[in-house]
Formats: structure tokens, C-alpha cells, sequence
């Protein structure tokens, strides 16, 4: 509507003073935000919550983190181009099933079966994400729809591929790096972190990255200036759909079992991940470290919450308060660095 | 006689510009009364403290005898103020008639739309504004100029006391324009006092009683229409930049006329070409070194040839030559790897990526170019980026400051720097000055004739004949999607090119392809 003209004239650019610093500002207001609430928020649970700061407290955030965090980091992809992917979590069960099954393959020698098993999770995931980024691009389908009706097909393929069973006993180097340290983390953290910092570069540095942010603001201005958007749309599924299938693997690792009705619900914590983050449905606009910050605000507020005794049902409805009002502080985020700029 | 609106040291600031400094107006009842100036004069910034959309940060107005203060466009309406926006807020998905009639809709039993009643009232606005389209088109469907003509008809459709049009012609055509004069009179017969921001100074003499100019946020001068004349309000305009913008439109026109060397290389050769839904075909040539003018009304065709040419939209039929071999441009990236580009008439949500910086916008077109394997180089980006924009005297502040914060005369030159950038031969370039002021039009007209002379090839859409019969070497006429007829510089005349536009429209037919 009218208001929203309401901001600054184009004449003003020229008569601004020189001002390099101003790209630093609207960085600032629009990352320092998540992470100042993240400070805070670890300084009043330091404060307040017993074991909080323990080692094995923050070994135990870290590792409840890792799995939404991989997901994050693919759906920031894809949030980023305009689209959203809700079927990272049945996508999830469906590739755990499937690499389960390869893992207990009795024919093949152990290190085969993991490598084997990881790829194919992996492939499962790329290949749902394929058709997703396909549907959604091609027919020009809102890839709200495309992801709803993959989120059933691939829990129904989930289920269908042992008949509902649980798959369990898998080898026990398998299960063993669930468990495994590094550096003092957990080493499943540390392949969520490498993704994140791998996501990060990819955006940041990288051709493609800068053309998943341009078509993520104008789709038809980058198609006009001569490239070829669909590719572009589609592989950013197809990441989300690649970080999915590692997401079930590192997860396999974890619980040592896979299950048909593993990850419901877990789009919701990525997507959540992401705008709290400060990543713009609207796409375009947003980074992985806001994703990163994000996954870690979630994580720190959950355990937080577990340690002064906050119960199950009342912790849910706080997180959901807090997505609620990180979209609010977005919105005047966005004023403020319309302002500032 | 008491005037209806008053304004007595008005003041707008935003962050590091006074838009408007202490500006006094006074608007008597019953006249058409003229805003001018440039861009960023302030005429855009007053309109809205008028209509509540900015809130003034001092001063006071009066309206109709009594204090007036809006704080929202709502006030602004129930004090009987009607607006034609230069931006459309229509709503695409809903039909024509629902648009007119939002904000009352004829209602049956209290819940139920009467569609009738709706129908039957839209037509009459419709035809109020000589506008013939079944007002069950849903808007999406429109033509720019349609909507421009469905806005007014919108502000007619309640009865004010004073009506704002703010650019109302800038995408109409002359026979528009006069239905559009025709109407304005008609309201101000019926005691309506209008105020017209227009660039188009003709315009104004024809239509107007008297003319307010507008310079830096600055009123200059008020006069009654009769005592001046055009030059004067140029100069009152541009204060001092006079000088330099009228010396640059008489180079840019000297230039045109000794330009066209003698051998002219053949770049584009269009034949047969079907844009969709059309069934004539159109054939042409460009050279290299030339700007060709495509002249037309608005629905002729001339937009949609250029996009079918580019691959931007589907064509029908047709064969496109590039420097004498055939070529299949089925996506705009096949014509860009050909070196042809388009500016599109819709600049802001076409030519460029608004809220990305200026070093991005730039290097969008080449990435290939200031990168390595795919891995963007920083350093070499920015230095292109700067080597490209200081080329064609962009101004800006930062090569990180986003694309929105350019004026419109400075967005066009960035988006001219991506194709150079690119390497492109052929530039196709629709309403390339549309809503750009007197002094970056006589800008983008010398480098639009440097280009042609560094042997591009241009090919100009433009729906002001004055602009392309400056700038081109010769203007080739569409009509109802039909080429009609072209002109050599030599002979080019105003009242030629219009009757060849109206050729097609005027032999009495229904028209066979809609």
C-alpha cells in the first residue's frame, strides 16, 4: 500500500555524504541481533539454570543442535531463492530407511556397507529434492504444494520400504561415531559446522551463490539479464534435499537405529532455525550465520528451559513465542537498516 | 476569491535532504493548476504531504477554509481529496470493475455482491474515461496504459473537491492524452479544482491555468500559464543547468544528423516475425552504427517485438539474422551470448535487482568475468564495477549502495553499463527516458548517440516522437502489429509518423487478431 513508499526519495542517495561504513551497519543491526539475543539468553541460563556451562551441558547442546542444524543449512537455500521445503523430515525418515537397509546388507564387508549406506542416503534425499526444485520450477507450482505432497510420499515410502518395522543393530563402527568426539565436540557437530561453513562460502563467495540471492530478489531481472533461472531454482532443492540425506545418516549414528517415523516434524525446526536467523521468506534476503545463530538459539533455549524445570508443553509454547516474535524484531530490523542505508 | 487549498511554509526532511523547505502554494477554486520540476524537485514529495502518505514536519495547510492536517491517505480522501497515483496500487487478480468499486461495492441482502449493479456502474466509468474493455477483465490483463486510464477512472468514480494527477499521461498515446484533457475539463466544469504534475510542458500549456515550478524541495515561482512560455519554465526549472542540458540536446541532435556513415554494416535482420496472438508478420534490418526508432501507439506491438526478438516472450513465427547468420534465440541467455540485450520499459522490476548493491547489478550480466572456477574475485569486481559506472558517469556514493537509492536517469545508465559490460552489439532499448528528468534525458540521448558511434547498433522504442526523432537516423512505424512505414531522417514529420501509427486503426475494421 501507500505507506510503504512512505521511507526515503531516490534523491537522496545523492545528496548522502560518503559513507562506506553504512554496508557494515545494516550487517550489523541485521546479524548482531540473533546473536545478542543468543548472548543474553546464555548469560541468564548461566546464571540461573544449574549445570548449565558443565561440559557435558554444552557437549549435549551441541549434539542436540547438529541434526536441525544440517537441515538449516539446505532450507537456507532454498528460503533464499523464495521457495520453502517441507519435506525435509519425511525425506529424512525415507533416506534413513533406505541407507539402513543398505547398511545391513550381511553381503557387504563393513566399511563398504557405511561408505555404501551414506551414499545412498545422500542420493535418496538429492533425488527427492530433484523433483521437488522440478515440479516447483517447471510447472511453476508453489513449492509449498510440491514439498507438502513430497512430505507425504516420502513418509509413506518410509513406512512402505520395511513395513513400518524399526531398523536396528547396525555395525558397531557405525554407531560409534554417533558417539565420537573431536576436538573436545561432538564429531557430529562438527560435520554440521563444516556444512555450515561450506554453505556459507558457496553464498558468499561463489557465482551461484550470488545468483541464488539475485533470483531470491528478482527472478525476472536475473532471467532478462541472461541466465538460465531454472537451474539455479532446482539445485537449490536439490541442496536441501543433499543436507537432508546427511542429516539421516548423522542421525542414524546417533539414535543407532532407523525409523519410519524418525523426523517428524523437523521441517518446522529447520524453517524456524532459518527465520529466526533473519533470512526473508520473501527470499533474497538473509546468510548462514544467521541460520547457524539461529539453530543455536534454539537449542540453548530448549536445554535452558529443561534445567530450570520447565516442562515439556509449556517449553514448546515458548519456542513458538519465540519465532513469533524474532519475525516481529525482523520486521524492524528491516525498517531500521531502511533508515540507516 | 479564497483559495481551496493553502500551504504556508511546508517542511519535509528525510535523512541528509530537505524535500521540501518552507514551501508556500496557494490553489484557487476551480483551476487546473501545474506542478513542475525536475526530479527530486520536490513535486512528488509535496503530492504526498497533500494526500497524507508523508507527514509534514512543519508548516501548515488549509483546505476548503478550515485547518488540514492528514496523517494517513484515509484523511486525505474523506476530505475530499482525489489522487491519480503515478504507481498503480491496483489489485491484478480481481476484475476491472471490482477495482473501481472496492471501496463500495453494491452489495445484495447486505452480503451478497451485486454483480449487476457492479457491471452496470463500472461501464458507465469506463466510459467516462473512454476506456472500452469488459469490466469483467480482470486487471492482470492490462496494458499499462489501460491501467493508467482505469486509475482515473477509480478517482472519478466518487465526486471531490480537488483531484491530484500525478504524471497521468506518461504512458498514454496523443489520442489518450486528448480523451484524458477532454475529461479534466469536464471535472473542473463540474467544480472540481485539479492540480497536474506532468513533465510534459506542451501539455501544461494546453491544459492548465496556471503553473507552479519546483526546484530542490524550493518553491520558485507561481504564474498564470498565458504570461509565460516554455523556455522560461526550463529555465526556472533548471536554474543554472540550463545551459549545459540544452547545449547537450543540441549535440546529441547535431551529432544525429551528421552521423549514419556512409557503409553501414548489417547487424539484426528480423523476418517474419510473430509476436504470439499476432498474425502479421514483421521485417526489418538494423545495422551497426544506426539507432532505428520504433514508433507506434501503445497495444501496436512494438514492446512485445522487442521481447520476442530477445526470447523474453514466446514468438509465433519468424527468423532472426545476427551480422548475416541465423540465430535461435529461445531464452534471453541465447540472445546475450550474441551480444544482444534489452532494456525493458519497466526498469525497476526488470532491468535491475533494486535491493542489491550497484557492484552486483553491474557484474550480473558477466560473471564469468570476475570469477575463477566459479569463485567470485572480490577485487576484480569491484575494480570492474567502478571502471564501468565511472564510464557512463553514473552517480553514486559507494559501489555498495543498492540500486533503489539511484535517481531513474542514473539506474538506466547503470543498466547501459551491465550490457557494455557484457559486450553487447545490439541494444534494444524501450522507453529508455520514461519518468527520467529534462537534464539525464539529454545525458542518456549523447550516450545513446556515442554508443551508435562507437558502431553499435540501437534499436529505440519510445512513445514520445519528439525523443525518437532527435535520436534516430530513422523510425520504422507499427501499427496494430503491422510495420507500416519508415522514415529516413530527412524526412521525418510529426504528423506523418502519427498518421502511419493510426494507419492501421483507422480503416474502419474489427480488429482481427485482439
Amino acid at each position: 500500500m501507500l505507506n510503504e513508499n512512505r521511507g526515503i526519495p531516490d534523491q537522496v542517495a545523492v545528496s548522502e555524504p560518503q559513507r562506506p561504513a553504512h554496508a557494515v551497519v545494516q550487517r550489523v543491526l541485521r546479524e548482531a541481533g540473533i546473536g545478542i539475543a543468543l548472548l543474553m539468553l546464555i548469560a541468564i541460563f548461566s546464571a540461573s539454570a544449574p549445570h548449565f556451562t558443565d561440559e557435558s551441558n554444552i557437549t549435549n547442546i551441541l549434539t542436540q543442535i547438529t541434526i536441525n542444524l544440517i537441515m538449516a543449512t539446505g532450507m537456507t537455500f532454498v528460503i533464499l531463492i523464495g521457495g520453502i521445503d517441507l519435506s525435509v523430515g519425511s525425506v529424512m525418515a525415507l533416506s534413513a530407511m533406505v541407507a539402513g537397509l543398505v547398511l545391513k546388507a550381511e553381503t557387504l564387508p563393513v566399511p563398504v556397507a557405511i561408505v555404501a549406506a551414506a551414499l545412498t542416503s545422500v542420493a535418496v534425499g538429492m533425488v527427492c529434492g530433484f523433483i521437488n526444485g522440478f515440479v516447483a520450477s517447471f510447472w511453476g507450482v508453489p513449492s509449498f504444494i510440491v514439498t507438502l505432497g513430497m512430505l507425504n510420499i516420502a513418509r509413506g515410502g518410509a513406512l512402505e520400504v520395511t513395513n513400518a518395522r524399526t531398523l536396528f543393530e547396525f555395525p558397531n563402527a557405525f554407531n560409534d561415531f554417533g558417539t565420537a568426539t573431536l576436538l573436545g565436540m561432538p564429531a557430529i557437530f562438527l560435520v554440521a559446522l563444516g556444512l555450515v561453513l561450506l554453505g556459507w562460502g558457496v553464498l558468499t563467495r561463489t557465482v551461484f551463490g550470488r545468483l541464488i540471492y539475485a533470483i531470491g530478489n528478482n527472478e525476472e531481472a536475473v532471467r532478462l539479464s541472461g541466465h538460465d533461472t531454472f537451474i539455479f531454482k532446482v539445485a537449490a532443492f536439490v541442496i536441501s534435499g543433499l543436507t537432508v540425506g546427511i542429516g539421516a545418516i548423522v542421525y542414524m549414528a546417533r539414535l543407532t537405529i532407523a525409523s519410519p517415523i524418525l523426523g517428524t516434524g523437523f521441517e518446522l525446526n529447520a524453517i524456524a532455525a532459518v527465520i529466526i536467523g533473519g533470512t526473508s521468506l520473501n527470499g533474497g534476503r538473509g546468510s548462514l550465520i544467521g541460520t547457524f545463530l539461529g539453530a543455536c538459539l534454539i537449542g540453548v533455549l530448549a536445554d535452558g528451559l529443561i534445567l530450570i524445570g520447565v516442562g515439556d508443553f509449556v517449553r514448546q509454547m515458548i519456542t513458538g513465542g519465540v519465532i513469533i516474535l524474532a519475525v516481529i524484531l525482523d520486521s524492524y530490523r528491516a525498517r531500521i537498516a531502511e533508515r540507516t542505508r | 476569491m479564497e483559495p481551496i487549498l493553502e500551504l504556508r511554509g511546508v517542511v519535509k526532511r528525510f535523512p541528509g535532504v530537505t524535500a521540501l523547505d518552507a514551501v508556500d502554494l496557494e490553489i484557487a477554486p476551480g483551476e487546473i493548476h501545474a506542478l513542475v520540476g525536475q526530479n527530486g524537485a520536490g513535486k512528488s514529495a509535496l503530492i504526498k504531504v497533500l494526500i497524507g502518505a508523508y507527514i509534514a514536519d512543519g508548516g501548515a495547510m488549509r483546505f476548503l477554509g478550515s485547518p488540514y492536517h492528514p496523517r494517513t491517505p484515509l484523511d486525505a480522501l474523506v476530505a475530499g481529496i482525489r489522487v491519480v497515483y503515478q504507481e498503480f496500487n491496483q489489485l491484478p487478480y480481481l476484475s476491472v470493475a471490482e477495482n473501481l468499486l472496492f471501496e463500495r461495492l453494491p452489495r445484495r441482502f447486505g452480503i451478497l455482491l451485486d454483480r449487476e449493479t457492479l457491471e452496470r456502474r463500472a461501464t458507465e466509468l469506463l466510459n467516462r474515461v473512454g476506456l472500452s474493455i469488459a469490466p469483467g477483465t480482470r486487471v492482470e490483463h492490462l496494458g499499462i496504459a489501460q491501467r493508467q486510464l482505469l486509475e482515473i477512472a477509480k478517482a472519478l468514480s466518487t465526486t471531490g473537491r480537488l483531484l491530484v494527477l500525478d504524471e497521468p499521461t506518461a504512458t498514454l498515446t496523443p489520442r489518450e492524452v486528448a480523451r484524458l484533457f477532454e475529461i479534466i475539463r469536464g471535472v473542473r466544469a463540474s467544480g472540481v479544482t485539479v492540480i497536474y504534475v506532468s513533465h510534459h510542458l506542451q501539455e501544461i500549456f494546453e491544459l492548465c491555468d496556471r503553473v507552479t515550478v519546483l526546484r530542490n524541495g524550493h518553491r520558485i515561482e507561481t504564474v498564470a500559464v498565458a504570461e509565460t512560455s516554455a523556455t522560461e519554465l526550463v529555465r526556472l526549472m533548471v536554474g543554472r543547468r540550463l545551459e549545459a542540458a540544452a547545449h547537450a540536446i543540441e549535440v546529441a541532435a547535431s551529432e544525429a544528423g551528421s552521423a549514419a556513415p556512409p557503409t553501414l554494416e548489417p547487424a539484426l535482420r528480423v523476418e517474419g516475425l510473430r509476436v504470439r496472438g499476432s498474425s502479421h508478420g514483421i521485417s526489418f534490418d538494423l545495422n551497426y552504427g544506426e539507432i532505428a526508432g520504433l514508433a507506434g501507439l501503445v497495444g501496436a506491438g512494438r514492446t512485445e517485438a522487442l521481447r520476442a526478438i530477445f526470447g523474453a516472450d514466446r514468438r509465433d513465427g519468424g527468423e532472426i539474422y545476427l551480422a548475416g547468420r541465423r540465430v535461435a534465440f529461445n531464452h534471453p541467455m541465447d540472445a546475450v551470448r550474441h551480444g544482444v540485450c534489452l532494456l525493458t520499459e519497466n526498469r525497476k522490476d526488470e532491468g535491475l535487482v533494486l535491493p542489491m548493491p550497484l557492484r552486483v547489478n553491474l557484474t550480473l550480466t558477466d560473471l564469468a568475468r570476475v570469477s575463477r572456477a566459479g569463485i567470485l574475485r572480490a577485487r576484480t569486481e569491484r575494480a570492474t564495477a567502478r571502471h564501468w559506472v565511472e564510464q557512463l558517469d553514473v552517480r553514486f556514493r559507494s559501489l555498495e549502495q543498492t540500486a533503489r537509492e539511484l535517481s531513474g536517469g542514473n539506474q538506466q545508465k547503470l543498466i547501459i553499463a551491465k550490457w557494455l559490460f557484457r559486450n553487447a552489439s545490439v541494444l534494444m532499448l524501450d522507453e529508455p527516458t520514461r519518468g527520467i528528468d529534462v537534464g539525464a534525458k539529454a545525458e542518456i540521448y549523447t550516450l545513446l548517440r556515442r554508443l551508435a558511434a562507437d558502431g553499435k547498433a540501437l534499436l529505440v522504442v519510445s512513445s514520445e516522437l519528439p525523443e525518437l526523432m532527435v535520436l534516430c537516423d530513422r523510425i520504422m512505424v507499427l501499427s496494430r502489429g503491422r510495420l507500416v512505414g519508415e522514415l529516413r531522417r530527412n524526412e521525418f514529420d510529426e504528423e506523418r509518423i502519427l498518421s502511419l501509427a493510426y494507419s492501421e486503426y483507422m480503416t474502419g475494421k474489427k480488429n482481427p487478431d485482439p
